[in-house]
């Protein structure tokens, strides 16, 4: 209980941190990327910037998901380098969130186990473990039975389980792959607020893949525009509303207007075809 | 309500079916009396056999072979399907053959095993292990290579070798179907136990036991004996299936 202060103030100085540090996170450049029948990204530059909520919206099929896999290093790029402040990959931690949390959690570890996964990885001793689990737990105020197994969890639980089990190592930046396409709407609703309150206790630079625009307006400081394939950014968004946003936050002419300039983008270059 | 809870006796009706036909049948005369004997003898000689006679001493040797050939299998089948899982390459390079003995039946072997380990416990068992070892390396492999791609994936990402992934994700990925590789190996192991006893010059074991009673024309015996296999078979296949749910508690959720 007695370290419950401490963390806050590190929380804040960390969010200090990264808002007053302007440098790009990510620096993407020559990006290129073929699949057999299309060439998905062809010399694609582009810079993520530091403690900013990113969204990346686009016509189907443009990239959207392979972008961030090859920044997450889980499909190989053909040529280009994708850098974190200088960094390759293998240097820094990071956390990344399945469209598929049912593929993606262990069924045979509880969610507890699961959550503490990557720091056994890591080869954090197993006491450490458990306080850095409990933590995120009690940071995110979730009211999850730990001891229960994904199966014996409802989808929004399985895919708050695995976030925590993206944020437990403390990453330098989060990669979420359309994470709540896979639930119901009330559970969305509740899933955005959880992914928001992470973002404003912590300011982890977060990539969000999604195809709802007013889910990715909602949550984003920054809406990466991206065109059909071979893919290049149209626009960078900007979207300053104050954190925490709310139900009011879309009703405001200044969401309505930036959905609807990210909408016009959009189908002009769906109609691009 | 009071018929959801007869629910339950609904596995019994057939048993009670097959038992009422069967007496019947034997009452009305209309087969030969020494060739089916009553339901009542049969159980009356199979009781006497398993608790007084040497139809127990045959149970218990039927039950040891087929757990040693099925140990013996998993010990060697467990690795290997691992390790051929884990290569899709490596596997196809051995599919066919594996696929061919797979489908040879293994008591087409029993000569060839003779003439390499002499009549004995030895032939019985490795016939059974070579069976049911094929039996459980194919469930094996097609569980590792069958693993999710997004788990795997999810494990790379957060830092876990490739060791690493064999160990935490493959292999218990490959559980669930390991376990049928497992229920399927025994069982047939259990079937080549008993036709190996009943031709390699046996001494004992439940096949001895059903050949020796049609032999001397002990209808009852042979029928006990029938039972006593088919209750090892079922009860088999049954601790195999508990073993499971305890182990591998996540499968098919």
């Amino acid at each position: 209980m007695t370290a419950q202060p401490a963390a806050k103030i590190e929380l804040s100085e960390k969010a200090r941190a990264a808002a007053t540090r302007t440098a790009p996170h990510v620096t993407i450049r020559g990006l290129s990327k073929r699949f057999s029948d299309a060439t998905i990204y062809d010399n694609f530059d582009f810079d993520i910037p530091r403690g900013k909520l990113m969204s990346v919206f686009g016509p189907n099929g443009c990239g959207k998901s392979t972008l961030i896999n090859m920044i997450a290093g889980l499909f190989p790029m053909d040529a280009g380098e994708i850098l974190f402040d200088g960094q390759p990959l293998h240097k820094i931690k990071f956390g990344y969130v399945f469209q598929n949390y049912r593929e993606a959690v262990f069924p045979w570890l509880s969610a507890f186990d699961n959550i503490a996964y990557p720091l056994k990885v890591m080869g954090v001793p197993k006491k450490d473990r458990v306080v850095r689990v409990e933590k995120i737990v009690a940071n995110l105020n979730v009211k999850i039975d730990l001891k229960l197994y994904p199966y014996q969890m409802s989808g929004g639980q399985q895919q708050l389980v695995s976030i925590m089990r993206a944020l437990v190592v403390d990453p330098e930046i989060l990669f979420l792959d359309e994470p709540f396409s896979a639930l119901d709407y009330e559970m969305t609703l509740f899933m955005r607020e959880q992914l928001q309150r992470v973002f404003v206790e912590t300011h982890t630079t977060t990539v969000l893949v999604s195809h709802d625009l007013e889910e990715a307006v909602y949550l984003s400081d920054r809406i990466l525009l991206l065109s059909r394939h071979p893919a290049r950014a149209v626009e960078f968004v900007h979207y300053d509303a104050p954190r925490p946003r709310t139900d009011r936050t879309m009703t405001e002419s200044d969401f309505i207007s930036t959905k609807a300039h990210c909408l016009e983008i959009f189908q002009r270059e769906v109609r691009k075809g | 309500m009071n018929w959801k809870r007869l629910e339950v006796l609904l596995p019994f009706v057939g048993v009670i079916v097959l038992l009422a036909v069967w007496s019947f049948t034997v009452w009305m005369r209309i087969v030969d009396p020494v060739l089916l004997p009553s339901p009542i003898a049969t159980f009356k000689a199979m009781w006497a056999g398993m608790f007084h006679g040497k139809l127990g001493v045959d149970f218990l040797k039927t039950v040891e072979r087929t757990i040693y050939s099925t140990i013996i299998a998993a010990v060697i089948a467990i690795p290997l399907g691992i390790l051929l899982g884990s290569s899709e390459k490596l596997y196809r390079s051995v599919e066919f053959l594996i696929d061919f003995f797979r489908s040879t039946p293994a008591s087409a072997m029993f000569p060839l095993f003779l003439v390499l380990f002499g009549v004995g416990d030895r032939t019985k068992i490795s016939v059974a292990a070579f069976g049911a070892a094929l039996v459980i390396l194919f469930n094996v492999a097609y569980g590792v290579m069958n693993a999710r791609k997004t788990r795997i994936l999810a494990a790379k990402v957060m830092g876990a070798s490739r060791v690493r992934v064999l160990w935490d994700v493959m292999l218990l990925e490959s559980m669930p179907a390991t376990f049928v590789g497992l229920r399927n190996g025994v069982s047939l192991a259990l079937v080549i136990v008993v036709v190996a006893e009943m031709f390699i010059g046996s001494v004992d074991g439940l096949g001895q036991r059903v050949f020796e009673a049609q032999q001397m024309f002990e209808m009852p015996d042979m029928y006990a004996a029938i039972f006593a296999a088919g209750a090892l078979g079922y009860g088999l296949n049954l601790l195999f299936l508990s073993i499971e749910r305890r182990f591998v508690h996540w499968a098919g959720k």
